[in-house]
């Protein structure tokens, strides 16, 4: 398969126009790439779930042992493993869903044509382009009780969001809202701007209304691109650390990626910790596989 | 003609200068360190050493919350980017017998070292297993707990008047914890912006088990015993948990949001005029004497630790030994290092710097405990230090340790009680898991 594609270059393609082979742009570009992936993406993975089986300490000196399932028996009977994780469900939901329900808002309100359109949008994209820690050191200014202006807007007083144990967790989802809804809108709004126009004027002649055109037109049509959104936004809220990290030390906002953490670099548990890395792959492919099969009906549809 | 033989002379004058420097720049040392002032202060001080023995010594530093992780990476990988480390003292555990350091037991008995130092420099920062006589760094800079205070604010004839009305008993720098205490809730005005007290929260590495060690050491509690690793009784004793409940109680009469603090924030709980008394280690004190970052310095005070109700009075440890790092190549020219930096003139110039000398010469010596508003507190505090855990699985143990105070003390969870028999199980299943019970 891969030999029969190499040997098809499209003539009108730069490469065939300034002379290449077929054998240069493997050697040149795809050999380089597959050894890099290799050597940097494949040998870790495989390296670590050898490791997840051991006793291995990366900071002893000592032979390490093979301990067989141990490590996984541990975490998966370890109370505070499974609280970890059920903070992070907490947060998947709640900051993904404050994601679409704003990322989507947004798309809707700038799919159509209006004065600086073009500069709006690019300043609506700003959060997601800045540093996750840079966002979680501003938004811990904001919402300081002595000085913050979020207390002040709305008029809150000394309620101390980071340092109150129920609100830490909601108070990191806000902030992640805050930085990756321009994500969604972007998606979105490629999406909406990719619905035929005759639907809405035939639409429009039927008389429907704009709660009907948005449920049977809109949402049916733009749902594929948006369940593409949801995926990225749930895998990457879920191995979350950045913005949690640097904004609280609550015990009841640790997100299984700070814990693994801990873990890894603090305690150099290395075996335990590649285990609880496996455990953490496993349910995001879960997650992720469980959208594509939902995504592939939709696109079915 | 002279001109020419000056000329020529000065050419290889100069030929042999670069020729001696260029010859003499091939030796370098590098010190691996925590970036903070003393880092610069030390970096200073060796450059004495640079000029007087032609050796380049760098120190290297990286901010606070990587220098445990960034130190290990390094060993772990048996790196030789760092000659010499200066290493908390929990880390002797893993540094001596996992192999990263280099045993200096023969140098410190050459040089008398136990007499030298401070002993409870000796014991906390060089020395592993306690009582072992094994050492494997050289006390470097001395630092423990103590607080600042507000001089004006404690010194003002209508508060102490008020304050004996209400408690009894005239306002004073705190002997104890429950005078701290009585101080804190009486300084404690949120209508008027002013708190009572700063204190460490701060979990993701050692801040709050520092501040929380504190009160348990002093009201006579203990974390364990270090030799035997027995936990039961000791960790969760009462003692413990009547230190622990007071350093909650001390939470109660912080600013607003004291729910991750650490030295930065407890700083500013003074230069900002927020708190009457905040908790640091002494060696974030030099920027609360400094008119350009505290515009309080003239009155800000300082003292050490408080006592417990029975006397009883200690403080946590911090501070730093320094150790050859085991995969250095220029052990032979570090050790030459070290022997420069025991003399007694370095040591004297490394306090005038501004670094917290460990020698016993110089800490005595009127000239120290006069040089700041807070050498003598230090002086004090330096004869009554304990330390945390130094057994190589230590990070573990702290980590134990925060998930279980933090949510007590800052989120209400539970009691003290609670928290300390939960610590003592999970140690007990920790050192059971290291073999540390034979």
């Amino acid at each position: 398969m891969a030999s029969v594609a190499l040997t098809h270059l499209d003539p009108a393609s730069r490469a065939a126009a300034r002379g290449w082979s077929d054998l240069t742009i493997r050697n040149l570009f795809i050999i380089p790439t597959l050894v890099f992936l290799i050597i940097f993406n494949i040998f870790p993975l495989i390296y670590s779930l050898g490791y997840s089986f051991t006793n291995f300490a990366a900071n002893r000196s000592e032979p390490w042992q093979f301990v067989g399932l141990q490590n996984y028996r541990e975490l998966l009977s370890d109370d505070h493993i499974w609280s970890n994780f059920i903070i992070t469900a907490k947060y998947v939901i709640v900051s993904v869903a404050g994601q679409m329900i704003v990322g989507f808002g947004l798309a809707l309100l700038l799919n159509r044509s209006f004065p600086m359109k073009g500069l709006i949008t690019t300043l609506l994209l700003l959060p997601m382009m800045m540093s996750a820690a840079v966002v979680g050191l501003f938004w811990q200014l904001l919402y300081s009780p002595s000085w913050g202006p979020i207390n002040y807007v709305f008029g809150l007083g000394d309620f101390a969001w980071l340092s109150n144990p129920d609100s830490a967790l909601y108070a990191v989802a806000i902030t992640d809202i805050w930085m990756w809804s321009p994500f969604v809108m972007l998606l979105s709004l490629a999406g909406l701007s990719a619905v035929p126009q005759h639907l809405y004027e035939a639409a429009a002649i039927d008389r429907a209304g704009w709660w009907y055109t948005f449920t049977r037109i809109t949402l049916p049509l733009v749902s594929p691109i948006l369940l593409i959104a949801l995926i990225f936004r749930t895998m990457e809220a879920f191995k979350t650390f950045d913005i949690a990290y640097t904004m609280t030390t609550q015990p009841t906002a640790e997100l299984i990626a700070i814990r693994l953490y801990k873990q890894a670099f603090q305690q150099w548990d290395t075996g335990k910790s590649c285990a609880l890395a496996y455990i953490v792959l496993i349910m995001v492919l879960a997650i992720t596989n469980l959208y594509v099969k939902y995504l592939n009906k939709v696109k079915e549809r | 003609m002279r001109k020419l033989v000056t000329s020529v002379l000065a050419g290889i004058g100069l030929t042999l200068a670069c020729g001696t420097s260029v010859y003499a720049q091939e030796k370098e040392l590098t010190i691996f360190w925590a970036e903070w002032d003393p880092a610069n202060y030390l970096q200073e001080l060796v450059n004495d050493y640079t000029a007087e023995t032609g050796v380049k010594v760098t120190v290297q530093t990286t901010p606070w919350p990587d220098f445990q992780t960034k130190a290990f990476t390094e060993f772990n990988a048996h790196g030789d980017a760092y000659d010499m480390v200066v290493g908390d003292s929990q880390w002797l555990g893993a540094g001596s017998t996992q192999g990263h350091y280099v045993d200096l037991t023969d140098f410190f008995n050459k040089h008398k070292l136990g007499d030298v130092m401070a002993p409870a420099t000796v014991k906390y920062y060089a020395e592993y297993p306690g009582g072992s006589g094994k050492y494997w760094a050289i006390p470097l800079e001395g630092d423990a707990i103590g607080w600042s205070y507000r001089k004006d604010w404690f010194e003002d004839p209508k508060e102490k008047e008020a304050f004996k009305a209400k408690y009894n008993y005239d306002l004073d720098v705190p002997k104890t914890y429950a005078q701290l205490r009585d101080i804190a809730e009486f300084f404690h005005r949120p209508d008027q912006k002013r708190y009572g007290v700063a204190i460490y929260t701060d979990n993701s590495y050692d801040a709050m088990a520092m501040g929380v060690e504190s009160a348990i050491f002093s009201y006579g509690g203990d974390l364990g015993d270090y030799a035997t690793y027995k936990v039961d009784g000791i960790t969760n004793s009462k003692e413990a948990a009547a230190g622990l409940d007071m350093y909650k109680e001390l939470y109660k009469f912080t600013p607003p949001g004291w729910g991750k603090t650490f030295f930065v924030e407890d700083n500013q709980a003074i230069t900002g005029g927020l708190a009457a008394m905040s908790m640091n280690f002494f060696a974030f004190f030099p920027p609360l004497v400094n008119k350009a970052t505290n515009p309080f310095a003239d009155a800000t005070g300082f003292f050490a630790n408080p006592a417990g109700p029975d006397g009883k009075r200690f403080a946590a440890l911090g501070g730093q030994g320094i150790s050859i790092v085991s995969y250095s190549k220029n052990q032979e020219e570090a050790t030459k290092f070290l022997e420069w930096f025991i003399k007694d003139e370095t040591q004297k110039k490394w306090a005038d710097l501004g670094g917290y000398t460990c020698s016993q010469a110089v800490l005595k010596s009127e000239a120290f405990q006069n040089a700041t508003p807070y050498n003598k507190a230090f002086y004090d505090t330096m004869f009554m230090v304990k330390d945390f855990w130094a057994t190589p699985e230590y990070a573990e143990v702290l980590d134990q340790l925060n998930q279980n105070i933090y949510p007590f003390v800052v989120g209400g969870k539970g009691t003290a009680q609670e928290a300390l028999d939960k610590t003592a199980a999970e140690w007990k299943a920790t050192f059971t898991k290291y073999n540390r019970y034979k």
